[in-house]
């Protein structure tokens, strides 16, 4: 059992969760993941820790509602406990002094991003991040990403707040002006996609987190596999970061989509429930 | 090995043993025909999860209990891998002290209730048994007494607490919880070590549970053993991965001076043909787990599953007969095991091979996967196969198979579950770089103690056999705390 310690919307379905696990916190290191279920009859889902306080012995997650168990545990107060977590999973990201870092974050896939943008600056590098996102409401964690980018730059789809475009403009607007050594792309497996496109061009070595359907997390299972230059990896073990122009993103967005029939109709049952 | 013939010779001369092989002559109890054990109607039972075989009676374990001619020298327990004293148990069978055999069993097995069902007897004690060997008549039913010795014990309500050692207060963490590592944690319960016992996922069991399906072992019978264990002493930590959770380092500074590693087999194999990561192309681990552990059949629970009208299961182990049959129980109208050897070769038991086809299940002997096909959503609608044919021994002394050329053809399919076999669990390994490993990615242990390159971490079962089953594992298990139990007292002495 973890207690939820406390909860912050950073918009209608988006949340911070600060969640009791000490022994996590103290573990675990940038790249990381957990698994968690929910109560009894949870399923276990993958969620990579933006943060973590070794003091408190808590560890921070950020959630946005795709299906039943995001919606169930944005409806769940501080106070309540979250039935299992278990992590840290996955290997933790390589972190060393390059020169210059470009960090592009596309939706709640910035959240992991601010703990790997910190250990990127603490390292020595200069870090640019790109943060994206459909609307202005949805921009999160910007002054976080601030204290540890040596600049940052907004992107917008409606172009409600910082500039308008798609994350790709941004990393592509960096890349003109200096040189980039490495760069480290996190969000929804299509941004991700278009983003190692961009990067491929000028051949800027890139790490992609990728944030697979997972079930024990611990290379058991292989519903995480992926295909990685031509060979099949598993991203709880293996991963989750991989060389993003090695990853084969069409075949990942399909098997993310395994279950959107059976995702769909559990949703509509479970909303049915609550109202 | 002295002390245990010694032993069981002394055992044997107590005197209810004697009066008990008195009462009835050699000739009358050979010639009782072995009982047939009760199963679940093939139909009917094809369409739920309960359990196939029903148990043997009262009445019916008794009259097998008769068949046991208590030998002198009993073969039967050279044939099982921990040792359990198979006459003193089924003769207390046949003295109608059922509590009793139940004793007997744990004094070597801290899962009889398990063993008695998913053992393969077959090539163990009942390959040993005097029937089988010199008579060449069907062996006394071990198995099925055994089973019949723990349940009689469990539905009593009064279950034995296998007697412990004073206790010693020395931590010893034993990490994964499935047979190999609760075995082990039961004989060093009993040893009167502290032990804790270290599991990954949220729930007791390992392999017990996420992987044998519950019409062949319910839930419910393992976790009054691992109840058992409890009541030893023993403690239990879920969702901890030692190696990630803590390290090792983590533990020794937290007092546990010797550890167990039973992490079991990891990586499900693949094919690495085209199409395989198709959606609805699942390992064997992943459907199982999804059903068994996650219970995605149960419409209550949030797991999702894929259902298939045709379903083909690749393989033909126990995996794969356990996926073809769960796949049946979960709706499929063809469920079919696409083997590439013929079923001579086919490693899975002989009962499950019996039990599937009085199910429906249709077997495509002598044919292998080649590719796989997906409509537009990228579900996998058609496989690719081709005809094998036997040609000669292999290293494992099976007929190699060969394809034929020129028989490729398609076959539609919805759901294709690969069960080809696994390699070990790489966390561990990876997480102590010292760790002298095979090239296969097993751990390198001592035989007889199982102790690895670093003196104080012993391991056993899957991540040191890299496939086995589950009395192999618990086997394993025994000998480590045994070996751990001398390590200990040896560094205790020069305190």
């Amino acid at each position: 059992m973890n207690k939820i310690v406390e909860k912050e919307f950073f918009s209608e379905n988006v949340c911070k969760f600060i969640i009791e696990a000490p022994d996590i916190a103290k573990s675990r290191k940038p790249g990381n993941f957990v698994i968690i279920r929910l109560d009894e009859k949870g399923e276990r889902i993958p969620l990579t820790i933006a943060s973590s306080d070794e003091g408190k012995g808590t560890i921070t997650l950020v959630v946005q509602r795709v299906g039943v168990t995001t919606a169930k545990l944005l409806s769940m107060e501080a106070g309540e406990n979250i039935h299992d977590v278990v992590g840290p999973l996955g290997k933790a990201t390589h972190i060393e002094n390059v020169g210059t870092v470009l960090c592009a974050g596309g939706g709640v896939g910035v959240a992991p991003l601010l703990p790997i943008v910190e250990g990127f600056k603490k390292a020595g590098n200069k870090v640019v991040t790109v943060l994206a996102a459909r609307t202005k409401d949805l921009v999160i964690l910007e002054e976080q990403m601030r204290a540890f980018s040596d600049e940052v730059i907004v992107m917008t789809d409606d172009g409600s707040y910082g500039k308008k475009g798609l994350v790709t403009a941004g990393m592509e607007e960096v890349i003109q002006r200096e040189k980039v050594n490495l760069s480290v792309v996190i969000g929804p497996a299509i941004m991700m996609k278009f983003a190692a496109l961009t990067t491929q061009k000028y051949n800027i070595p890139t790490i992609a987190s990728l944030n697979t359907i997972m079930v024990d997390g611990t290379g058991m299972c292989g519903a995480c596999r992926v295909s990685v230059g031509g060979k099949t990896r598993f991203v709880c073990i293996d991963g989750p970061e991989f060389d993003a122009h090695q990853v084969n993103f069409d075949e990942m967005l399909q098997r993310l989509g395994s279950y959107k029939k059976e995702e769909a109709e559990a949703y509509e049952r479970y909303l049915k429930t609550v109202q | 090995m002295e002390n245990i013939a010694e032993y069981l010779k002394e055992e044997r001369s107590q005197p209810w043993r004697d009066e008990l092989r008195k009462s009835m002559k050699a000739k009358e109890r050979t010639s009782l025909e072995r009982i047939h054990m009760p199963e679940q109607d093939p139909e009917e039972r094809s369409h739920n999860y309960l359990e196939v075989n029903l148990g043997l009676t009262e009445e019916q374990a008794l009259v097998e209990s008769h068949r046991c001619l208590d030998c002198p020298d009993p073969t039967c327990i050279t044939g099982c891998p921990v040792g359990i004293n198979i006459p003193k148990f089924i003769k207390k069978i046949e003295a109608k002290d059922y509590l009793g055999a139940a004793v007997v069993l744990k004094e070597t097995n801290a899962l009889p209730a398990v063993c008695g069902r998913v053992c393969p007897q077959e090539v163990q004690c009942e390959a040993n048994c005097f029937y089988t060997v010199k008579l060449k008549k069907t062996p006394v039913a071990i198995g099925n007494l055994e089973r019949f010795a723990a349940d009689y014990e469990r539905n009593s309500g009064k279950i034995s607490v296998p007697e412990i050692s004073e206790q010693n207060s020395i931590k010893v963490a034993v990490i994964g919880s499935g047979p190999a590592g609760l075995a082990a944690s039961g004989d060093l319960a009993k040893f009167g070590y502290d032990v804790t016992v270290f599991e990954a996922l949220h729930e007791i069991g390992g392999v017990l549970k996420y992987g044998i399906p519950e019409y062949r072992l319910p839930n419910e019978v393992i976790d009054v053993e691992i109840e058992s264990l409890r009541k030893m002493g023993v403690k239990f930590r879920t969702n901890f991965v030692v190696g990630k959770t803590a390290s090792v380092d983590d533990l020794r500074k937290e007092g546990f001076e010797a550890f167990f590693v039973g992490s079991g087999a990891g990586l499900p194999r693949f094919m690495g043909i085209p199409g395989e990561n198709h959606i609805g192309i699942y390992s064997s681990n992943e459907y199982l787990t999804r059903i068994n552990l996650m219970h995605a059949a149960d419409p209550d629970y949030d797991t999702p599953i894929l259902r298939g009208k045709t379903v083909a299961v690749i393989g033909g182990g126990n995996t794969a007969m356990d996926s073809v049959r769960t796949a049946k129980r979960m709706g499929a109208e063809r469920a079919i095991l696409v083997y590439r050897r013929s079923e001579k070769e086919m490693p899975a038991r002989i009962e499950e091979v019996k039990h599937a086809k009085e199910e429906g299940i249709e077997f495509l002997t002598l044919h292998n996967p080649l590719e796989y096909f997906a409509d537009e959503q990228g579900r996998v609608n058609r496989m690719k196969l081709q005809v094998m044919e036997l040609g000669e021994p292999d290293a494992s002394g099976r007929r190699r198979p060969v394809p034929v050329k020129g028989s490729e053809f398609d076959i539609d399919v919805d759901l294709v579950v690969v069960a080809i076999g696994v390699s070990p669990n790489p966390l561990i390994p990876h997480a102590l770089p010292g760790l002298e490993m095979s090239k296969w990615g097993t751990i390198v242990v001592n035989k007889d103690t199982m102790q690895s390159s670093i003196p104080d971490l012993f391991a056993g079962g899957d991540i040191v056999r890299g496939g086995a089953t589950v009395i192999l594992a618990m086997g394993d298990g025994r000998k480590a705390a045994a070996g751990m139990h001398k390590y200990l007292q040896e560094k205790v002495k020069s305190r």
